[in-house]
């Protein structure tokens, strides 16, 4: 395969869906062009609406948005699940959308997982076969799969359960096995629509810790659903904003929250805490010459939530260093105060 | 000219013909809004009105007013009908040349031929492992004891004691009343067809769910051929493959298709997309995906499918003893025309214990939980199977040495027939039902059907199609006027309005004993249970069975043939209306609560409106039996629709035949258009879907 580290995993350009409309009638009707007319039309949803991103090996992208904003329907169509109206997508350089079945079938073997956000249990199998369906589909020895789903089930905790019915199961637990059930295979390229809604607060927690330790190990290619701004936070290496099918705007989460590029990301993010995204280099001011800085520095990707007490501790301002402990900017106490508690104080920090 | 300085005006005058032009393509596109119709109707029924009160004042044209049609012999008036001419559009005779075109010139009898050999050999190889014989392969019979212990253990295995006992009492019956060989063959037919049933079913069930077009064809015949009565099928039947066993089962197989296909395509359309998108995401090949992820998910409607599969193959075996095929619907036909009724409840009576057992073990089977906890060792495992073997072989070994464990002789001449026939003529002399009889006969009966026939055939076609429009918009009304006008081209007008109004007073009775009856059984959750058992229990009798008791208590007439059918088709009518008021979340129960209803506000208020569109279809489901039964129960002397149908068979007149089973499906598919369109648009406006 002729994959260098710089190409993304997942590259798709000017993507749409829309649905009530086949796609060769609109290809027909308009020339391979996308006539804005059609969305007016009865029946006829634009769900995912010229959408380009790449997401390249190891990232964790996110990707948040009102209900029916598109975002199921944008994974479905990174995995083919469904066909896209127009666009391209490409897996690691290979054009997803010109694969013949069998090698689609063959991707989804080996390289690809998801995770449904309806959990898509197969009402017929038990837990454990149902964890071990893709491995079953891949050919793998019974003892073998056998083993494997056991293990699967001791991780998502859910050990003693493995021969009930998804319909025995509560909301939370049929999740976790619909996790369970892509985390089997290990794929390289991730896809989870809303992994942990069903889950309380404790379990979420507990699995997104989880989560974030396997990634730490494994480094998949992951595009991620979810509502809950927290949890985008904490796993997030970028975020993609999703409104009426498009992609309103995609950046790091401190970009995201200091730099909204249209108003609508702008009250998307209003709510978010702060303290929680910036980090001390997002809102450091610049060092003025022979100003008298605390004893103690703080590093340059330190959150402000953690950060913030001992600064505002101090009564001069606090040194920021980089990685190689240089000095690249202070701290003043008026603006963490800024930062904490107006909270629309416009991104003047940048 | 109006200037600019007239606005009044223009506002007065162009909205209102705008919204009157907008308003009639609503109407012809969509049909009424719901808020609308109580006027529509009303101006409908204004000109139905006219149309009908035109009629004695000679406005009405002859041609609008009735058509040439074939005619008939009244036994009710005892007076004969003048001789018209005969249909208008020859449809019978044209189908008569095509089927015939098909058999003899385009040599599908080829075909059929092979088709009905290779049946025939089938049965006879089931049915000489079943009751031994000279056919198949010339083996002996098994004794009636393996028989009994295969049963037992089946009925255990399934389900618990209650089946077993069921089952076994079952055997013990055929065997002690003497019914052994029929019910042997009526076994072997049932093990032939359903079979066979299933695989095309689930075959075609399939092909429509993968090809959209395929769908949309198929549909309409099925919903034609549930609608179509069964002796039409019979006569197509026979003219294609002839008379015979294999003959019958044929039949039953055409019979019992549809409803599988339909619950197939059911069962995989209403699969969850994610579920199937899992699977691909598993890496399925398509292959892979039907076997192993539709098909298990689309389980529970394949099984109710398999159910009804049974049931309606039982119900043909029996009637396909009009086409001579052996067994114990043929017994019963013989013991009914010689109206020996006694007799006919005792092999009733094997019929409905076949029934029930047969439903029991398919249900059971179809609800078994499968024991996944592995590593089970074997002997656990198949414990059943294995105790299965060991009964058998002790029965074997034990009628070897008892011959009354092999085989019950014939002579023994056990019966409970000759106590029936008393009872049935203590009740001819001491139940008066002649006057009740007499009076239904005379004084509501008749004048409805007279009623019917005296309506002009043109205010009716306005009627139903007007029905159509208000529901529906224009496609209702042109399928529903095709409907009909087919009925009139084909000339059996007069006796499809004597079909009618059977079957309309049938479901008037049923719906006034059934719904009031399924809304006190709803009323407390026990009751309710007990009244779906007990319909569950009535639904797998097969329709001919309902006969009998009808027989029995008012000899044969018309009034007959409407309690049988009302027999059978209550049913649905008491199902529907406890699963409709069941069915209605507890939420808006405790809702009602807390607005402080009493139980006649609540029932008014919530229940019934809730409920309606459920009871609708149950109400549609009570005209469809009753179509059904109506004319099986044609039988015992009527002079509509059935009878000629009857008389097509006798005759093997297929064109007839299969007009006039059209007729009749065709009207049926009228009434289900109309009602279930209805019902389907309520809960959706209701929010129940
Ligand atoms: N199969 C379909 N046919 C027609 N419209 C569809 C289909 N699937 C989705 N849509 C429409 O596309 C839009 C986007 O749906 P999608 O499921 O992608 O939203 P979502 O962002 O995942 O929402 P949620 O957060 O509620 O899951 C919605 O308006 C939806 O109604
Ligand atoms: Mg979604």
């Amino acid at each position: 395969m002729n994959t260098t580290s710089l190409q993304p995993v997942i590259r798709c350009q000017t993507l749409y869906k829309i649905f009530g409309i086949t796609s060769d009638q609109l290809q027909k009707d308009s020339q391979g062009l996308i006539d804005p007319s059609y969305r007016d039309r009865q029946g006829v949803v634009t769900a995912v609406d010229n959408v380009s991103l790449d997401v390249s090996d190891g990232e964790l992208l996110v990707v948040m948005g009102l209900s029916g904003s598109g975002k199921s329907t944008l994974v479905r169509c990174l995995s083919r699940l469904i066909e896209p109206t127009s666009g391209s997508i490409e897996i690691e350089g290979n054009d997803l959308l010109a694969m013949s079945e069998k090698e689609l079938i063959e991707l989804r073997r080996n390289k690809m997982g998801m995770v449904f956000q309806n959990f898509a249990l197969l009402p017929h199998k038990t837990v454990l076969e149902n964890i071990a369906f893709p491995l079953q589909m891949r050919g793998m020895k019974r003892a073998e799969f056998v083993e494997r789903a056991m293990k699967m089930i001791a991780l998502v905790g859910l050990d003693e359960k493995e021969n009930s019915f998804p319909r025995e199961l509560s909301g939370g637990q049929q999740q976790r096995v619909g996790i369970a059930r892509s985390l089997a295979v290990e794929p390289d390229i991730w896809f989870l629509d809303e992994p942990f809604s069903a889950l309380d607060p404790l379990i979420r927690k507990e699995m997104q810790d989880e989560f974030l330790r396997l990634q730490s190990m494994l480094k998949k290619t992951i595009v991620f659903i979810t509502h809950d701004f927290d949890e985008a936070l904490k796993l997030a290496d970028r975020i993609a904003i999703m409104y009426h099918g498009n992609i309103e705007q995609i950046g790091r989460p401190e970009d995201i929250v200091l730099n909204p590029a249209t108003e609508y990301v702008a009250k998307f993010t209003s709510d978010v805490p702060r303290e929680k995204v910036l980090t001390a280099g997002s809102v450091m001011d610049e060092r003025k010459e022979q100003e008298a800085l605390a004893s103690k520095s703080v590093r340059i990707d330190d959150l402000v939530e953690t950060i913030a007490e001992y600064v505002l501790g101090q009564s001069i301002p606090v040194p920021v260093v980089d990685a190689q402990d240089q000095i690249v900017g202070v701290l003043h106490q008026a603006r963490m105060l800024e930062i904490l508690f107006h909270e629309r104080a416009g991104p003047s920090g940048s | 000219m109006r200037g600019p300085g007239h606005p009044a005006l223009e506002a007065t005058t162009t909205p209102f013909k705008e919204i009157s032009l907008s308003r009639m393509k609503d109407l012809l596109l969509k049909g009424l809004p719901p808020e609308q119709r109580a006027k529509g109707a009303l101006v409908l029924l204004a000109i139905v009105g006219v149309l009908i009160l035109a009629k004695p004042f000679n406005l009405i044209p002859d041609f609008l007013d009735e058509l040439p049609q074939h005619t008939y012999q009244s036994s009710i008036n005892k007076e004969i009908q003048e001789i018209k001419r005969t249909e208008l559009v020859p449809i019978g005779a044209a189908l008569e040349w095509t089927f015939y075109y098909l058999r003899d010139d385009l040599h599908v009898s080829v075909v059929t031929r092979f088709f009905s050999t290779s049946l025939k050999a089938l049965v006879d190889v089931v049915h000489n492992i079943l009751s031994g014989g000279r056919k198949g392969f010339g083996l002996d019979a098994p004794p009636w004891s393996a028989l009994l212990v295969i049963a037992l253990t089946l009925g255990y295995a399934l389900k618990g004691w209650r089946l077993s006992l069921l089952g076994g009492g079952t055997v013990c019956y055929f065997a002690i009343f003497g019914l052994w060989t029929y019910a042997m063959t009526t076994l072997a037919y049932l093990a032939v067809a359903v079979p066979i049933s299933i695989i095309i079913g689930l075959f075609l069930g399939i092909w429509c769910y993968k090809k959209k077009s395929v769908e949309v064809s198929i549909l309409p015949i099925l919903s034609v051929a549930q609608t179509m009565p069964h002796f039409a099928y019979l006569i197509a039947v026979v003219v294609f493959f002839g008379i015979g066993h294999q003959t019958g089962v044929i039949a039953t197989i055409i019979f019992a298709v549809p409803p599988m296909v339909r619950l197939t395509l059911l069962g995989l359309q209403t699969i969850s997309p994610e579920i199937v998108e899992a699977g691909k995401m598993a890496g399925c090949t398509s292959r892979q995906l039907l076997f192993r992820v539709q098909l298990p998910s689309a389980r529970n409607e394949i099984m109710i499918g398999i159910n009804q599969v049974i049931m309606q193959c039982l119900a043909m075996v029996v009637i396909a003893a009009f086409i001579g095929a052996d067994g114990l619907g043929f017994r019963l036909l013989h013991k009914l025309i010689a109206l020996k009724l006694g007799e006919c409840v005792e092999i009733g009576f094997a019929i409905v214990l076949l029934a029930l057992v047969l439903d029991g073990l398919s249900k059971a089977w179809a609800e078994k939980k499968r024991d996944y906890r592995a590593n089970l060792p074997f002997y656990r495992r198949y414990k059943y199977s294995i105790l299965l073997v060991v009964l058998v072989a002790i029965a074997y070994i034990l009628a070897s040495y008892f011959p009354i464990l092999n085989k019950i002789p014939r002579d023994l001449d056990i019966t409970y027939a000759k106590s029936w026939d008393g009872f049935i003529d203590w009740t001819v002399v001491n139940w008066q039902t002649r006057d009740f009889r007499y009076i239904m006969l005379v004084h509501i009966l008749t004048p409805l059907r007279d009623a019917l026939l005296f309506m002009p055939f043109i205010a009716i076609m306005v009627l139903v199609a007007g029905v159509g429009l208000l529901l529906g918009g224009y496609y209702s009304a042109l399928l529903t006027l095709g409907f009909l006008l087919f009925i009139a081209l084909a000339g059996w007008w007069d006796r499809a309005m004597i079909t009618l109004y059977m079957v309309l007073f049938s479901t008037f009775i049923c719906i006034v004993v059934g719904i009031p009856l399924g809304l006190w059984s709803a009323m407390r959750e026990k009751r309710a249970r007990t009244a779906l058992f007990w319909c569950d229990t009535f639904q797998t009798f097969p329709s001919f069975i309902y006969i009998i008791p009808a027989i029995m208590l008012f000899r044969v007439n018309d009034f007959t043939a409407i309690m049988a059918v009302v027999a059978y088709a209550m049913v649905p009518a008491v199902r529907y209306t406890v699963e409709g008021l069941k069915n209605i979340p507890p939420e808006l129960h405790e809702a009602v609560t807390m607005a402080g209803c009493n139980k006649r506000q609540r029932l008014l208020q919530l229940q019934l409106p809730v409920a309606l569109p459920h009871i609708m279809l149950g109400v549609n489901q009570t005209v469809m039996f009753a179509f059904s039964m109506v004319i099986i129960a044609a039988f015992v002397g009527t002079i509509d629709l059935g009878q000629s149908i009857f008389k097509a068979l006798s005759e093997t007149a297929l064109g007839k035949g299969v007009t006039l089973g059209l007729c009749v499906s065709f009207m049926a598919l009228t009434v289900d258009h109309l009602v279930v369109r209805w019902a389907r648009e309520r809960r959706r406006l209701l929010g129940l879907d």
